[in-house]
């Protein structure tokens, strides 16, 4: 079987330094594999999947300089816990990652050495990717490393990188630590440094597929994927949460989880009322998945907090109600409580006019007058 | 009073698109409220995951907003094409000096400060200022609606069109926006469905049989 796949006789074509990944433990057949899942994720048609294999397999691997500022370190650890491929492959055959403080041996000096000698020998070529939002408050005082703040190492290594990859939504839009009252003064790449090319990649944490995915299609094309307006590529942000959900065909037949737990949760039904933002959210998640392609939060029975969205932890709270809190009232008070006693109090107080107008006397009109 | 009522005639104040548009964002507007309550907070309604239920409401709710927006925007249109009753300058008493005198003599009026009902061939100015603020509303709406409506396919001529609203409204707060002003227009409704039956008695120019047939009773000049 596996030799039948060897055989075949496009993929052969573009193997040109053949053995290259057999001698790093990954066989032909899910190498090849890898180029077509990647194609499909792209949203490429299949028979771009030999150049993506061409692609990988050349000599010019790019530098990766991985910048981690105010982050949980979330978005690393769901790259090292990647599936397809392994992380292996990506960091010592896809990628020559440079620098990156989580998973790099060298350390203080030898480290930033690192990276300066990829910035001086690679300026222009080099992939920067940043977990982790860059805090302006107080000078950058909030986050320094080497001595450097934050918005200093990432004016230096993002504005002279070919592309700024933002790994997760704090990155991406500032994320958790820019949420209000935002004390650090955080903020996305984008926005610390304008001049840089940058494309996002929110969610929280990242998935690893549409990072990989992202790569790849630098790799095989020398550019970007194609990105809507918040600066996200649009194939992995293309489409709303809830037009792709599983539980969508639940909404449609007006099946709802009432309360977590009840026989709708069991039965698998739409966590729309349990405040999901499926509906508020643009990103893969129910195609893509994550761990392994296992799961995602709605399969798991919990809505979605829509993560991927600049400023959700401000703007999609509460995450277990429908609607924002209406700002000035308790939250407790939701919109339609408010619009319903705004009703009750027109129709009073309408009623009172009405009374008091029924039983005043002399009220007179001379009927209106043509002009 | 009985020399007044000898000079009456019936005068055509309300045209058949300025009837029209009225009745068609009457009835749309409770179809949406209704249709809209339910896609806020539904209730279970389906019994198997094969039925449609919201999926019924949400193509009734989408269905009314076409028609809704078709007809504030005819009505719109009419405000340059009418007569001087549907014109825009009608619905905003507030630029002139005439205007602002009789806003405030109907605000008297209104608040019982004086006993002189308005009278007037068209709207009274406190009534033609409150539908200006409406269709400020009904914009709003239309706007909000639409933006959300389009979030099923990003990069369609609609979601393009509507790019500003996405900036301006972070999606909740469009959510938020579109849902509070539903109440709001409730609250207008019930004030409007008050003042005409107020106005129909008191100043007894026929008003709430005008919006069906168009006439009112008006005096002629002498």
């Amino acid at each position: 079987m596996a030799k039948k796949s060897d055989d075949h006789d496009e993929m052969k074509q573009c193997s040109g330094t053949a053995g290259f990944w057999e001698e790093r433990g990954v066989s032909r057949r899910d190498f090849l594999k890898f180029c077509t899942a990647m194609s499909a994720a792209l949203a490429l048609p299949v028979s771009l999947a030999p150049k993506i294999a061409e692609a990988l397999e050349s000599d010019s691997r790019p530098s990766v300089i991985w910048l981690e500022f105010q982050s949980c370190t979330g978005d690393t650890e769901a790259l090292l816990r990647a599936a397809n491929p392994t992380v292996g492959e990506i960091v010592l055959d896809v990628l020559s990652v440079d620098y990156a403080e989580t998973i790099m041996a060298a350390a203080g000096y030898q480290a930033e050495e690192a990276k300066h000698k990829t910035m001086k020998e690679r300026g222009g070529k080099y992939i920067a990717i940043v977990e982790g939002s860059i805090p302006t408050g107080a000078n950058g005082a909030y986050c320094c490393i080497g001595g450097k703040s934050a918005l200093e190492i990432a004016r230096e290594v993002c504005g002279g990188a070919m592309a700024t990859i933002t790994v997760g939504t704090c990155a991406s839009y500032g994320g958790i630590p820019a949420a209000a009252p935002n004390p650090t003064g955080a903020m996305g790449v984008k926005d610390a440094v304008p001049g840089a090319t940058v494309i996002n990649l929110p969610g929280c944490p990242v998935n690893t597929d549409n990072l990989v995915a992202t790569v790849v299609h630098l790799l095989t094309f020398g550019k970007l994927p194609a990105v809507d307006g918040k600066g996200r590529p649009q194939f992995a942000y293309g489409k709303r949460i809830h037009d792709n959900c599983e539980r969508r065909p639940h909404f449609d037949a007006g099946q709802y989880v009432e309360a977590w737990g009840d026989q709708a949760h069991r039965k698998g039904h739409c966590l729309y009322k349990m405040g999901c933002k499926g509906p508020e959210t643009f990103h893969n998640c129910p195609s893509q998945r994550y761990n392994e392609k296992t799961a995602w939060p709605v399969s798991a029975g919990h809505g979605c907090a829509g993560c991927s969205e600049p400023y959700f932890w401000d703007s999609m709270t509460p995450l277990y109600k429908r609607l924002p809190n209406v700002p000035g009232f308790g939250i407790e008070t939701t919109a339609d409580t408010i619009g319903l006693g705004l009703a009750a109090a027109t129709a009073a107080a309408f009623g009172v006019h009405g009374v008091v107008s029924a039983f005043r006397k002399g009220d007179e009109s001379e009927g209106a007058k043509e002009e | 009073m009985a020399d007044h009522k000898a000079c009456l005639y019936e005068k055509y104040v309300w045209e058949v698109p300025v009837r029209v548009t009225h009745w068609v964002n009457m009835l749309s507007i409770v179809v949406l409220a209704v249709t809209g309550i339910i896609i806020g907070s539904p209730r279970t309604l389906g019994l198997s995951g094969s039925d449609y239920v919201m999926g019924w409401v949400r193509f009734v709710h989408f269905t009314a907003a076409y028609a809704f927006a078709v007809s504030v925007a005819a009505r719109i249109w009419w405000m340059f094409r009418g007569n001087r009753y549907a014109r825009w300058r009608e619905f905003f008493p507030v630029i002139s000096s005439g205007g602002r005198a009789r806003l405030w003599e109907t605000f008297k009026y209104y608040t019982f400060l004086n006993k002189k009902a308005p009278h007037e061939v068209g709207h009274n100015a406190v009534a033609a200022s409150a539908y200006s603020l409406v269709f400020l509303l009904y914009i709003v709406m239309a706007l909000t609606g639409f933006s959300l409506y389009a979030e099923h396919r990003p990069g369609s001529l609609m979601h393009v069109v509507m790019t500003p609203l996405y900036t301006l409204f972070s999606n909740q707060g469009m959510r938020l926006t579109h849902h509070m002003v539903m109440w709001l227009l409730i609250g207008f409704v019930i004030n409007h469905i008050y003042s005409i039956w107020l106005m129909d008695i008191k100043e007894r120019g026929g008003v709430v049989s005008s919006i069906f047939s168009g006439y009112k009773a008006v005096q002629r000049k002498e």
